[in-house]
Formats: structure tokens, sequence, C-alpha cells
């Protein structure tokens, strides 16, 4: 144990330098940034045999994470700062792939199986003769990316207006928004939608011109994915800094007296929801041209809870603790499913139960205990968890 | 040695010999040479060799006529003896005495032979069989004999009926003949009034040889009776309209029936959230664990499947209630208050529970077996009829829920739920242990659950996403009808049931399920206490 402790202190502090506004921005940006460089120059300049060289595979496992990332961010920023917990935003992240999938849908062109200049492959089979009024203008880009964060955007708004306006809170609230992604997964599977039904849209060959195989387009989507959710990161944490975000924290620990106060609640509810809902449509956006499917398997629920096992795992109410969580998490699951396959499941079920029941605050938590600077203010924030009733994060500042 | 058990096993052939020609000859001698001439009749003999054989064999001959019809009638080439033969699923000949239906064993293909039968002959045997029912039959026996004749009103058939009707027959069946009879006044009559009158006793009948006779009748050209015409019409709308009535009634009782699934699926989770608070997500795994206790005890008893579902019951309620106690005290105890940390604990548990049986049984789904006295359907009339499994699990449902009220409302146990939902810390002050009630009304409410699996298994596959598939739709029940209420999950169960199944012959099933969800979300925001809100100091 004292062995330990001077390591653990030391990368405690770290960690104790990221909650401090300015220099742990600059600690997450610069270690996020060099990685993804040094990876891609790793891979785009040295030769295949040599020892550092790191595999295109690789490059978009990286992408693939980090669009899991921005995810856990979108569901960090109103869990963990505004006390919803959302059970359906893989809805949103699953709309904003179909938007970007769409788009690439039709940039086959004629290049697919049948040919067909026109419709996509699965329209020719199911001998549709033309194309349903929704996937017009998805051939331009810049329209694909509008519809792709409008569609979830609005959604996002409607619901959030409806079920923050009759103070539909809590438990009621997660399994309402269950129950929306669970529709749309229905919804997605018939093949009468005109998305692909069951085998969603796949085949993309390039985008904007640029093929989809390529390394140099893997790296660059890379860069895309990372400078993205470096900006997010910043955004996000000058709203949660500022005194909309003390606001939103205000509602998130005692929504009735934030109320009382004059504050019109339910109007900061539905309009985190809905940036929320757009950070989780980027990163869909992101992530289908880098894995090069999109399916309604993604609006399964689990999808969506698995998103907040990242965010508990890596702790809530802190912004790096999201990607930190969904890195760990994701990375976990891809050594442990090479390995053994079906002890995947028993793993992750194991860190629910771990995280709620004794990691309340996720890794993040754990770091500060051992970085506080007095024992005292250690115990209280223990006591400060242990006796929260709600079930709430009772920071006692806003962390980033 | 040797020989000793070479005389052993001859002993015990004669014996067994002796055992087959012991037992009661319940053909009469008379019709015995005419069996025999049977087996080497042509296919024109064998006509009139079955129409001997009804004069004097009667009734008995029932089984034999029977198993003409099927082709299964064989006879063994050296001793001449008539079996009904079939193949089981390894592929052997299997013999039964054609009477008795004693097992004959295993018959030799070259050894046996076929009785051949044409379609001549099965109509002869068919009408064979309709007299013998008519007069001899039980009473089921009867009215579908009678119903057979509605297909043909021959002459020798309404002479049938009419000696059937002489000998006495019940108030349902003389109706059929009756019915029989104006259909025969409607066709051959050429009286104007008659054919009216016949027209008038067949209105609002719902046998389908009515509905074709009025039918071509008023379609026919060469009618010229416009009184007739008229009359049939008239007879044609009201079949018609009853015969929507009894399919909206069908569609009712599949609504209902789907009601009563999700009312079984909800009720264990109306305890565990709605009485307790508790969100547990590993409810659905819970219902599985009751289906797939109902398969290990169909395997640990095959020989008496009929009663492993009453042995099932109790047992799934054991499984899925002590996990369910385990889960409380393991987990949700230090979650209390927590709700939102719950919902993940009891997720990660549902998990753990669906790979588990993943990994003990399969990944695929499990073959239950429906039991004879649930498979079948009850006739109402010729157009509605209910199946006997979906019956069931309606009643069963219905039992569940009146059980569960009866705990809660008249038990000491219901009344320290109660107590510690309504008020935990005076509860507590007043001396109930509120820890063991809280274990206790969890391995309750999990209890249904698994017993609610126990019924489901019957309806749908059982596998490891069983309970998945229903943890939305209960939260949704439990929600609609008013968390806390378990009349409004009665209430909640059905109506989303039958609100799903009138919707499906519009829009298909998916998406049925998906407008009902839509607005129910919608529902929740107008109301969101749900359809009978807590009231009173509970409430908030």
């Amino acid at each position: 144990m004292s062995a330990a402790n001077p390591v653990l202190e030391k990368i405690a502090s770290v960690f104790t330098d990221l909650r401090q506004p300015g220099k742990g921005t600059s600690v997450l940006v610069g270690v996020l940034l060099v990685t993804t460089l040094a990876m891609s120059a790793a891979n785009l300049l040295l030769p295949v045999d040599s020892p550092l060289y790191v595999s295109t595979y690789t490059i978009t496992l990286m992408g693939k994470y980090l669009c899991f990332a921005m995810l856990a961010m979108a569901v960090d920023i109103i869990w963990g700062y505004c006390g919803i917990l959302s059970l359906g935003h893989g809805a949103f992240f699953a709309l904003g792939g179909y938007g970007m999938g769409m788009c690439l849908m039709r940039q086959i062109g004629d290049r697919g199986v049948y040919g067909n200049p026109e419709l996509p492959d699965f329209m020719v089979f199911l001998n549709w003769q033309e194309l349903p009024w929704y996937w017009f203008g998805m051939d331009q880009f810049w329209f694909a990316v509008l519809m792709a964060l409008a569609v979830p955007g609005l959604l996002a708004f409607v619901f959030g207006w409806l079920a923050f306006r009759s103070r539909v809170t809590g438990v009621y609230l997660s399994i309402m928004t269950q129950a929306l992604t669970y529709a749309l997964m229905l919804a997605f599977f018939r093949n009468e939608m005109g998305f692909g039904g069951n085998n969603g849209l796949t085949d993309f060959k390039d985008i904007l011109g640029f093929d989809l195989q390529a390394d140099a387009t893997r790296v660059a989507l890379l860069l895309i994915t990372t400078l993205l959710l470096v900006l997010v990161f910043l955004s996000s944490r000058a709203i949660v800094q500022s005194r909309l975000g003390r606001v939103i924290v205000a509602v998130r620990d005692a929504e009735a007296r934030a109320r009382f106060l004059g504050y019109r609640t339910e109007r900061y509810k539905v309009w985190l929801f809905v940036y929320s809902a757009l950070i989780a449509a980027v990163a869909g956006m992101l992530y289908v041209p880098q894995v090069g499917i999109i399916n309604p398997g993604e609006f399964s629920p689990l999808n969506s809870i698995e998103v907040v096992v990242w965010v508990a795992v890596g702790g809530r109410g802190t912004l790096y603790g999201a990607i930190v969580g969904a890195l760990l998490v994701n990375y976990a699951k891809t050594r442990f499913t090479a390995i053994m396959p079906d002890g995947w499941l028993f793993a992750l079920g194991a860190l629910f139960v771990i995280v709620t029941v004794y990691l309340p605050r996720g890794l993040a938590g754990l770091l500060q205990r051992f970085s506080s600077d007095t024992p005292a203010q250690s115990a209280r924030q223990d006591a400060a968890v242990d006796s929260d009733t709600d079930g709430r994060v009772s920071g006692r500042e806003v962390n980033a | 040695m040797k020989r000793f058990l070479l005389g052993c096993s001859l002993l015990l052939a004669m014996l067994a010999g002796v055992s087959v020609q012991a037992q009661p000859d319940t053909v009469p001698p008379a019709v015995e040479t005419t069996l025999q001439k049977l087996t080497t009749a042509s296919l024109r003999e064998t006509g009139s060799l079955v129409e001997q054989l009804e004069h004097a064999g009667g009734p008995a001959m029932r089984p034999l006529f029977a198993t003409m019809l099927a082709g299964d009638l064989h006879y063994h080439k050296t001793t001449g003896q008539l079996m009904a033969v079939s193949k089981n699923a390894s592929g052997e000949r299997l013999g039964r005495d054609v009477f008795t239906g004693a097992d004959l064993g295993v018959q030799e293909r070259r050894a046996i032979k076929k009785i051949r039968v044409n379609n001549r002959l099965r109509g002869q045997l068919r009408d064979a069989i309709g007299r013998i029912d008519l007069i001899h039959g039980s009473e089921a026996a009867k009215r579908a004999a009678v119903l057979a004749t509605l297909d043909d009103l021959s002459t020798d058939n309404m002479r049938l009926l009419q000696s059937a009707s002489q000998a006495g027959v019940s108030s349902a069946v003389a109706d059929l003949i009756e019915l029989a009879q104006a259909m025969v006044r409607l066709r051959d009559s050429s009286v104007s009034e008659e054919r009216v009158a016949a027209i008038e006793a067949m209105s609002g009948r719902l046998e389908a040889p009515v509905r074709n006779q009025l039918r071509r009748l008023v379609e026919s050209e060469s009618e010229q009776d416009t009184a007739v015409k008229a009359a049939a019409h008239k007879a044609l709308d009201k079949i018609s309209g009853r015969i929507e009535f009894y399919g909206q009634m069908e569609q009712l009782f599949f609504g209902l029936s789907l009601g009563s699934v999700l009312l079984l699926a909800a009720i264990g989770l109306a305890i565990t959230f709605g009485v307790m608070g508790v969100i547990n997500m590993a409810h659905g795994e819970m219902i599985m664990l009751g289906a797939y206790t109902t398969y290990v005890i169909q395997q640990l008893m095959p020989e008496s499947i009929g009663y492993s579902l009453v042995v099932a019951v109790p047992a799934a309620f054991v499984v899925s209630g002590s996990v369910g106690v385990l889960i409380e005290r393991g987990v949700i105890r230090h979650l209390q208050g927590r709700p939102l940390e719950t919902l993940l604990a009891t997720f990660g548990i549902s998990l753990i529970l669906q790979q588990a049986v993943r990994s003990i049984f399969s990944p695929l789904n499990m073959q239950v077996v429906t039991p004879e006295w649930m498979s079948g359907s009850l006739a109402i009339n010729p157009v509605f009829s209910v199946t006997y499994n979906r019956l069931y699990i309606l009643l069963f449902a219905l039992a569940v829920f009146v059980t569960l009220v009866t705990i809660l409302k008249r038990s000491s146990l219901g009344l320290n739920v109660r107590a510690v939902s309504q008020n935990r810390d005076m509860a507590k002050a007043m001396g109930v242990r509120t820890e063991m009630v809280d274990a206790m009304t969890f391995g309750l409410g999990s209890g249904i659950a698994g017993v609610a699996g126990v019924a489901l298994s019957q309806l749908t596959n059982v596998g490891p996403n069983l309970g998945q598939s229903y943890i939305i739709d209960s939260f949704m029940v439990v929600v609609f009808g008013g968390v806390g209420n378990l009349l409004g999950t009665l209430v909640g169960g059905f109506s989303l049931g039958v609100a799903n199944k009138f919707l499906e012959p519009a829009t298909g099933a998916v998406l049925a399920n998906i407008i009902v969800l839509v607005c129910l979300i919608l529902f929740i925001q107008k109301r969101p206490k749900g359809l009978f809100p807590q009231r009173g100091r509970a409430a908030e």
C-alpha cells in the first residue's frame, strides 16, 4: 500500500489538475490531440513492418471509441449535470447515423449491385419504383448533415418539451426515453419505412469523393472526430461553467427550489436536452462512415443503457470522466469479446452493479478521494454522497 | 446357464402369446368371417363388405371404419390378423389392435399388407361413420354428424336425420335437424310462402352451408321468385351482421388474451415498483426464469406432461422468488432511495441472468410442451371459437390477480407491506421489521413474475430474451394504470391489450405496437400519475 501510494497520488494529481479550470482542459485536449496525431503519423508515414506501425484497423477502432466518448459526453451533460437519466440517447445517435448513412447511400450512385443510379440496392430489391420523398436532397452532403442534426434535434425538442413541461421526472422519464428508442427500433426494423429494414444501410463506397477504404480517409476521419470531440468538450465545458451551468446544477440538486426562485427550469432542461441530443447526433454521423454500417440494432435499449454505464464508470458530473469511461469500457469490451465472448455480458452486468453500489462517483470520484487536499474534506465528500437521498451527486462545485 | 435363459425367454414368449389370446373379444362372431373376407376382397367387393359390416356390427365397427378411412388398416400376411399400423418418429411400423387399441408391437414391412381404399369407398366410409355417430354417438359426435349432412342433403341423409330425431335427440341437435329440413324445403319446394318461411328459419344461422345456399340463391339467374330473393337478401344481411359481430368478439378475445399476458407480466412489477417503489429492470428475467423452470420440470417428468404445469407454478414461484430475495438482500438494499442507481444495478443483474441462462442452457429457444388439456379450442359457434390455452391463461391471470389482492389486503404480510410503503419510519417504530418486509415483498413480486413465466411459456418461445421483450410493456402498463394501484394495473393491462388488437387489422402488428407506445408516452405527459392516481398523503 505504502509503495503504491506515491504512484497513485501522482496519477491522482493529474486528475486534480484536470479539475482545475484551464489547466485540466489543456492536459486532456493535449493528450487527445497528441495521441491521435501520433497514431495517424505512425499509420501513414511508417512502413508496415515497422514495430511502431499502427494498423488501419486500430485507427478505425480509435475513431469508433472517440465517437462513443462523444456520445458518453452527451449523456453526461444531462445526467451528470442536470439529473435527467436518458436511457434513449442511442436513438439520437442512430438518427444522426442514419442521416449520414442516407447520404453515403446516395453517393454510391450506380455502383451498387443492381446498378440503379437513383435507387439504393435495397429499394431495387423491394421492387420500389421511385425514391421516397424523405430521401430527396440527401445526396447533397450539406443537406444530409443539416437533416441529420435537425431531425434528432427536433425530436429531442418535442419530447423534452412535452416531458419537462408536464414535469415528468426521474424514473418515469428514464422509462419513457427507453420506450422512445424501443418504438423507433421497431419502426426502423420495418422494410416499409424505407431505411433498409433489418439490414440497415451499408456497402458505402466513398464520402465526398474520398474512398472510404483508403488509409488517408480513415486517418482524416479520426482526426476530424478528435477535433470535434475537443470542440464539443470545450463548448460543453463553457456551458457548465457559465451562469447557465450553475442554474442547471441547481435544477439537478433542488428543482423545486430553483423554480421557486423564479427560474423556468423546464426551459433550461429542454435546451440542455436538445444540445445533448445534437452532440449524440454528431457522434452518430461520425460513427457511420468509420464502421461502414448503420442498422436498427443501434436503437436497441441495451445500447443506450451501455452508454450510461460508460459515464457511470468514468464518473458522472465530470466531462473528462465520461470520455475516460467510454474509452476504458469500450477497450475492455474489445479485449474481452476477443478472449471470451460469453464473458462480456457477465462483466458488463457486474460493472453495472459494482459501480452503482460501491462507486457512485465512478473512477473520477475514486481518484478525487486520493487527491483530496485534506482527509477531512474527503470524508465530508463521502458523507455527502452517502447521505444524499436522491442519488444525485452533490458536488459543491461544478466539475468539468 | 445359457439353456436356462433360453427356457426363461421361451416361457415369457408363451406367456405373452397367451395374454394376447386371452384378450376379451369385442367383435361379434357373425362379423368375424366378414372381416376375414376383407383381406382378400377386391376394391368393389370391399364396398359391399363394408355395408354388411355396418349392418351386422353396428357402432362397434366405428374404429374399423375410421382406421380404414385414414388408410392405416393392414393385415398380417401369414396370420391374416387385421391391425391399425402407423409409423412412429423413428420410422418403425407399430401395430395396434383395431378394436381394442392394444399394442401389437413393431411390424416387419414385408409381413403386413395394406387394405386399399379408393375415393368412392372413402365417401361410403364417411357416411357410415356419420350414421353410426348420429344414432349411437355422443352429443358432440351427433352434432358433428348433422353438421356434415348439411353439406350433402341427399334423400338418404334426410331419411337418416328423420329416424335419428324420432329416436330422440337433445334440443341442440333437433335444432340442427330442423335447419337441415328447412334447407331441403327451400331447395325442393315450389310454394313461395313455404320457401320464404324456410329462409326465415335459416336466417341468422352461422353454419357455412346455409350461407352458401342463400348466396347461390341470391346470385342465381334462374330464380324468378322475387319474394324469395328479397327474403334471402335479408337473411344474408342478418347472417353477415352476426358474423361481423362475432369477428369483433374474436378481436376482443384476442385483445383480452394479450391483456392477460400483459397483466401477468406487469403484476409482479406492480408490487415491486408500484408498492415498494423499487425499479427492477431484472423483472423480465424473473419471468424468463419461471419459463425455464417449466422447461426443467418438463424434462424431469416427461411421462406426466399433463401435471407438469401444476408442479411448475409453485416451483417457478420459489425459484424466481428466491432469486428476487437474493437480489434485494445483495444489491437493492444498499441503494435504498436512489431509484436511478437501482435501475442501473438491476439492469446489470438482468444482463448477468440472461447470460447465465445462455451459458447453462443454450442461446437457442427451448421447446416447452403444451399439455393435452390446454391444446385445442372451444367452439362457441361455427364462426367463433377460442383456444383453450389463451382461455386458461386469461383465467389464470385473473386468479393470480385476485390472490395477490387478497394477500395485500387480508394477510399480515400485506398489512406490513402497506405500512412500510406508506411510512417506513413509523412502521419501524411500531415494531415492523422493515428489512424483512422489504425482502419478502420483493420476493413476492419476483415470484409472481416467475408464475407469469409458466403461463407465457405456453404462448411464446422460451429463450434468453423472453423477459427483455416484456419489460418495457410491463412498465408501461404499471405507469398507465397508476403506480401503487393494483386495480389500475388490471385495467391498464386489458385496455392496452384490447387497443393493440383492435389497431392491428388496420395497421399491422408492429405499427400497432408503435402507435400504442406513442399514445402512452403522450398520455403520461398529460396524466403523469396514470389512470388511477394515488390520493392522500402517500401520494407524494
